[in-house]
């Protein structure tokens, strides 16, 4: 392969490099949409599981357990045309004619978005349970309402306990997010596979691609180091 | 609701189940030989370490699809891989598809296995030398079975994970279960109760999985049953 040709395909100087780094910043920002929406997802998923009655509690495993077991194709597929199912039928309803459909963007959010919701509500759930049962003890004992204490002393320690796992859970969804380009969202899947095909030189473009997914997981991996490093820092050290 | 649309829909989404449980079968098998082989070359020296490394890495930090476009549209633009015997293999998706999922599992079977090897405690292994096991010995009878009780669990979760990844082969024009699902949305544009079905269909593959597994786990750890008295 030679390399100069290359640079000059992927490149800013007549090359796709404006196109890849527009496409870049879509899946940066569908993703973390996506994972904003699933955060929201997760904190109530959570919130149900841990102080919910019998049917909530049921309502939420019943989220987590189909949710878990379906591919997410399946699921953009179900927001991409059933929700134009659903808009087109609630506009007719409305006496409103023609066709309404959710656009890429809204389509990934939300499916990606309940996605990783589910996996959110067990990474939440399970930093609730690590706070040490005595912390929340000791701030009803210094008269605490129950929204001081939730600022103050809840969703910090819940935080620092769920991050490793929230972690996860964005890698997820950022490798998750090449799954909207099938709605014809021009993320970095959907732009490489156009380059692709309108150069006749696949392998380059897959491979720039792999490369650019490459960044995007390695940059925001070590972001979450540093932020876990830093939620740690007034933590007694352990053994080792 | 309409069950003629239903039993219809249902009939024929079951006849994509084989093809889905095919290319489960298949890429958890080989991505399995090929993981403990990674596994087990990343202890065992150190330039190996350093391929599998950078191996787990790459695969492990980009997404599926990708991986299975990059074989699929990407290798045949070479002329000499057009000429090599396995070209009448790589042109066809399923092939790259089951290619694609293998080596993406065995990314994450390997580091599995790893944190399994890692659970061994030293004194077992330590134990089964004073013993004066030799190698091979002290792997079959100690150290594999320690391991493979720690990472059961975890390996669960990959297995199933590969049966909802299959799905992805659907976007190389592979008529699996999602593939099917997806030509009939497209016909009747009924995505909700198509969604119903083939939901219910892959709900019911992970839940028997998800039961096996724990029969083995239950079966490997007979120390932890509850005792019968």
């Amino acid at each position: 392969m030679d390399l100069s040709a290359y640079f000059h395909l992927i490149g800013f100087n007549g090359g796709w490099g404006l196109q890849l780094v527009r496409a870049g910043l879509m899946t940066l920002a569908v993703s973390i949409a996506a994972f904003g929406f699933g955060l929201v997802c997760g904190t109530f998923g959570a919130w149900a599981k841990l102080s919910g009655g019998r049917a909530v509690r049921g309502a939420a495993d019943f989220y987590t357990t189909v949710i878990r077991g379906i591919p997410d194709l399946l699921v953009i597929y179900l927001f991409y045309f059933g929700g134009s199912q659903v808009l087109t039928s609630l506009g007719h309803a409305f006496g409103a004619e023609g066709f309404f459909g959710l656009n890429g963007f809204m389509v990934g959010m939300l499916a990606v978005g309940i996605v990783s919701g589910a996996y959110q509500t067990e990474v939440l759930r399970a930093g609730y349970l690590a706070v040490p049962k005595g912390e929340i003890e000791a701030a009803r004992a210094v008269g605490m309402g129950r929204m001081l204490m939730l600022r103050r002393i809840i969703v910090p320690r819940v935080l620092r306990f769920a991050l490793p796992g929230m972690g996860n859970v964005w890698q997820q969804v950022l490798k998750e997010s090449t799954l909207i380009s099938v709605t014809g969202l021009v993320e970095i899947m959907r732009q490489i596979h156009i380059g692709a095909g309108s150069t006749r030189r696949p392998f380059e473009f897959y491979i720039t691609g792999l490369l650019l997914y490459l960044l995007l997981t390695t940059v925001s991996g070590a972001l979450f180091r540093l932020t876990e490093t830093w939620s740690l820092r007034g933590e007694r050290r352990g053994a080792g | 609701m309409d069950f003629d649309f239903l039993s219809d829909t249902m009939g024929k989404l079951l006849a994509g189940v084989p093809m889905t449980l095919e290319l489960a079968l298949i890429s958890t098998t080989a991505g399995a030989v090929l993981a403990v082989l990674l596994a087990v070359a990343r202890a065992a020296f150190v330039p190996a370490a350093w391929f599998v490394r950078g191996y787990v890495y790459v695969l492990r930090g980009t997404p599926l699809l990708l991986q299975i476009f990059l074989i699929y549209y990407g290798l045949g633009q070479f002329a000499w891989v057009r000429d090599t015997i396995l070209w009448p293999f790589l042109r066809q998706p399923y092939w790259c598809a089951i290619l694609a999922l293998t080596i993406n599992t065995a990314a994450y079977g390997a580091e599995i296995i790893r944190g399994g090897l890692q659970s061994v405690p030293a004194g077992a292994v330590e134990a089964g030398r004073a013993a004066g096991m030799p190698r091979l010995l002290l792997y079959r009878r100690i150290i594999l079975p320690i391991a493979i009780r720690q990472a059961l669990p975890a390996y669960g979760n990959e297995i199933i994970t590969m049966v909802k990844a299959t799905s992805l082969a659907s976007i190389v024009t592979l008529m699996e279960l999602s593939g099917i699902a997806y030509s009939i949305i497209s016909e009747t544009y009924r995505a909700l109760e198509v969604f119903l079905c083939a939901g219910t269909i892959y709900l019911v593959i992970t839940f028997v999985l998800t039961r096996a597994v724990a029969g083995v786990e239950t079966w490997l750890n007979p120390h932890l049953r509850a005792s019968r008295t």
